[in-house]
């Protein structure tokens, strides 16, 4: 109960301060940033339901945030469609796609995974690229139209109602994702994730399962793709490539593998760490590979586990009791096959 | 298409596999030794091209900017191996692909703020004119690449049958703890395996420069390609490693020949086609590989 209520305390603080961040400032700047933080969120939140919870790996995600955004592109420049259904209709086409993938994806683990979606993303981005009779290519789309509910337009020039709006749709997913972890089908994920033979002899269906998490982070992603796509008016291939599916896989390690509230503090830290090193923009990504690898190293568990791991630290060096600290690394999700000395 | 063009086609393949074979063969040593697939493996390739241009710039004379390229490219492998890889040979299949993912973006965007974004050139190794053999024209470095390659790929045969320590190396790859009770030392045979990938890698990386420059974007995509070349002739099998590379090349080339239009804006598509339909189909490779975690 009192983690219920506790988890209830942390996502609305989380809501107010977010929702109520456009009425304290009306720097348009700022107000852009936040807006693709939240388009961004919405991407983690899919993609860490896969990686955290399900224990699978998605180097391809950016894909699925293409599908969104050219699928909303095309649907309403091309076709005239209402920009909400071309929303719908694309995600559809996402959570079809990742079905058809996801099927014999899942069914690979670590690397091959990894590197089936890798190739995937490639195959989509090298499509988006060379279609150009339907996606114009490396020239992209213009003029795609605003999202609109009768009157209200959203547009980058109605900053606050933008805000609302992808704040709104993002805030929905995490309350989502929170909901689902605590469900069901988040058991079931976590059990395949920590002993898939354990589960699935407990009557865990292994395919249905990650294929679904695969579905559903797709949609997810998809659904951001087209917030981007109206946000922004303008898509081009540039912007799903291989590097933006490490950025997004990134955001979620930086703040915790397998922890929702990590997802949302590593986009945090994604979106708003750049602004800050702004002028040395080359090096941004720099920073990020080797965040990465520093934060694998030494803080398994994600900038969420920062205060366990200070709290471990301070029971190792009080030496109070060394076995105490010797808990479990979160980061080890699958055992490498072969672990040398590992019979010791 | 006449048989002159389909020998054309052919050794362009051959050069481009050359590269994707002495690739998939890093990735096989590396994985080998370890287990892990190392995503980074194709910035080996882009930073041993750029090394060579910056010192054959500085006025070095191709030979020593070509040894100079892979000895510094052998050191960062090394450095790489130390400072990130050795802390999480233990750690989850997961942790391991992040962390090489990563190091690939920080060597990635390193080169960018080294180099910058430009493609750089590298003079062919022996002149520009071409060489006509069986009635089609051969650019040199096609043969440079190629002779280059099949040096390499022999002398690392000799290397992990005959010697010593080449047969510890192939120990480890077999049975680790065996090894280890043998007196192998595992923790060196993983730092050689870097130092060799690293090294034959960025060879290949200094050979292709000057056939199709080098921007500090390259690597990655000819680090990708070298994997479908190695899942290709089945992971963790060298000779399948240096066959799925030059088979891909091949095909890479060939579909420029045969697809309408000879577009070869899908080319590159090929290579990740074969990756795909390779692990859904037959994920043992070609030629087999290791076992695979599929089930």
């Amino acid at each position: 109960m009192v983690a219920f209520l506790r988890r209830h305390v942390a996502f609305l603080a989380f809501a107010v301060v977010m929702m109520g961040l456009p009425f304290f400032t009306s720097n348009t700047y700022y107000l852009s940033v936040l807006a693709f933080t939240a388009t961004r969120l919405m991407t983690s939140l899919g993609l860490n339901l896969l990686m955290g919870q399900a224990g699978q790996i998605s180097l391809g995600h950016a894909a699925f945030v293409g599908m969104g955004a050219y699928g909303s592109a095309i649907l309403t420049t091309r076709f005239g469609m209402n920009p909400w259904l071309a929303m719908v209709v694309a995600a559809v086409v996402a959570a079809v796609v990742a079905g058809i993938i996801g099927i014999p994806t899942t069914k690979l683990k670590g690397h091959y995974l990894a590197m089936a979606t890798l190739g995937f993303g490639e195959i989509v981005l090298i499509l988006l690229i060379q279609v150009k009779s339907i996606t114009k290519g490396t020239d992209g789309i213009t003029g795609i139209p605003s999202l609109a509910i009768g009157n209200l337009v959203f547009t980058q020039y109605n900053p606050r109602a933008m805000h609302l709006l992808l704040w709104g749709v993002a805030l929905l997913m995490l309350r989502m994702s929170l909901n689902l972890a605590d469900s069901r089908v988040g058991r079931a994920l976590k059990g395949l994730h920590r002993a898939e033979v354990a589960a699935t002899s407990l009557g865990v269906d292994a395919t249905f399962h990650k294929v679904q998490a695969f579905m559903i982070s797709a949609v997810f992603a998809s659904i951001a793709g087209s917030f981007t796509a109206h946000y922004v008016q303008y898509i081009s291939p540039g912007s799903f490539t291989l590097t933006f599916s490490v950025l997004l896989v990134t955001g979620v390690v930086i703040g915790g593998l397998g922890s929702i509230w990590g997802a949302v503090w590593g986009t945090l830290v994604m979106m708003i760490l750049p602004e800050y090193l702004k002028q040395y923009e080359d090096a941004t990504n720099l920073v990020f590979g080797i965040l990465v690898i520093v934060i694998m190293i030494f803080l398994p568990g994600g900038l969420v586990s920062l205060g366990s791991a200070l709290g471990k630290l301070r029971t190792r060096v009080g030496g109070r009791d060394r076995r105490a600290a010797d808990t479990s690394d979160p980061g080890s999700l699958e055992g490498n096959a072969r672990r040398p000395g590992g019979a010791a | 298409m006449t048989f002159e063009q389909l020998l054309q086609y052919v050794a362009s393949g051959l050069t481009n596999g050359s590269i994707y074979a002495l690739t998939a063969l890093g990735f096989t040593l590396i994985y080998n030794a370890t287990d892990i697939i190392n995503f980074a493996q194709g910035e080996f390739v882009m930073l041993g091209g750029l090394s060579a241009v910056s010192l054959h710039e500085a006025g070095a004379p191709l030979p020593v900017a070509f040894a100079g390229a892979v000895l510094t490219v052998t050191v960062v492998g090394i450095l790489f191996e130390l400072l990130a890889i050795r802390p999480l040979l233990r750690s989850g299949v997961l942790t391991q692909i992040i962390v090489t993912v990563g190091a690939s973006l920080a060597f990635r965007t390193g080169a960018l703020m080294i180099w910058g974004r430009d493609a750089r050139p590298l003079p062919s190794f022996s002149g520009e004119t071409p060489v006509r053999l069986l009635g089609a024209t051969f650019n040199r470095q096609t043969i440079w690449v190629f002779g280059l390659t099949l040096v390499i790929v022999v002398a690392l045969q000799l290397f992990y049958r005959r010697t010593l320590t080449g047969k510890a190396v192939r120990a480890c790859s077999i049975n680790p703890m065996a090894a280890r009770l043998m007196g192998v030392s595992y923790s060196r045979v993983v730092l050689l395996s870097f130092a060799v990938s690293a090294a034959i890698s960025a060879a290949g990386g200094v050979m292709i420069t000057p056939a199709s420059f080098m921007s500090y974007a390259s690597g990655s995509l000819i680090g990708l390609k070298g994997f479908a070349a190695a899942i290709l002739g089945g992971l963790g099998n060298p000779l399948g490693a240096v066959i799925g590379g030059l088979l891909l090349g091949i095909i890479e080339a060939l579909s420029v020949g045969l697809l309408p239009g000879g577009s070869s804006g899908y080319k590159d598509g090929v290579a990740f086609l074969i990756l795909v339909l390779v692990l859904f189909a037959r994920p043992q490779g070609l030629m087999g590989g290791r076992i695979v975690d599929k089930a």
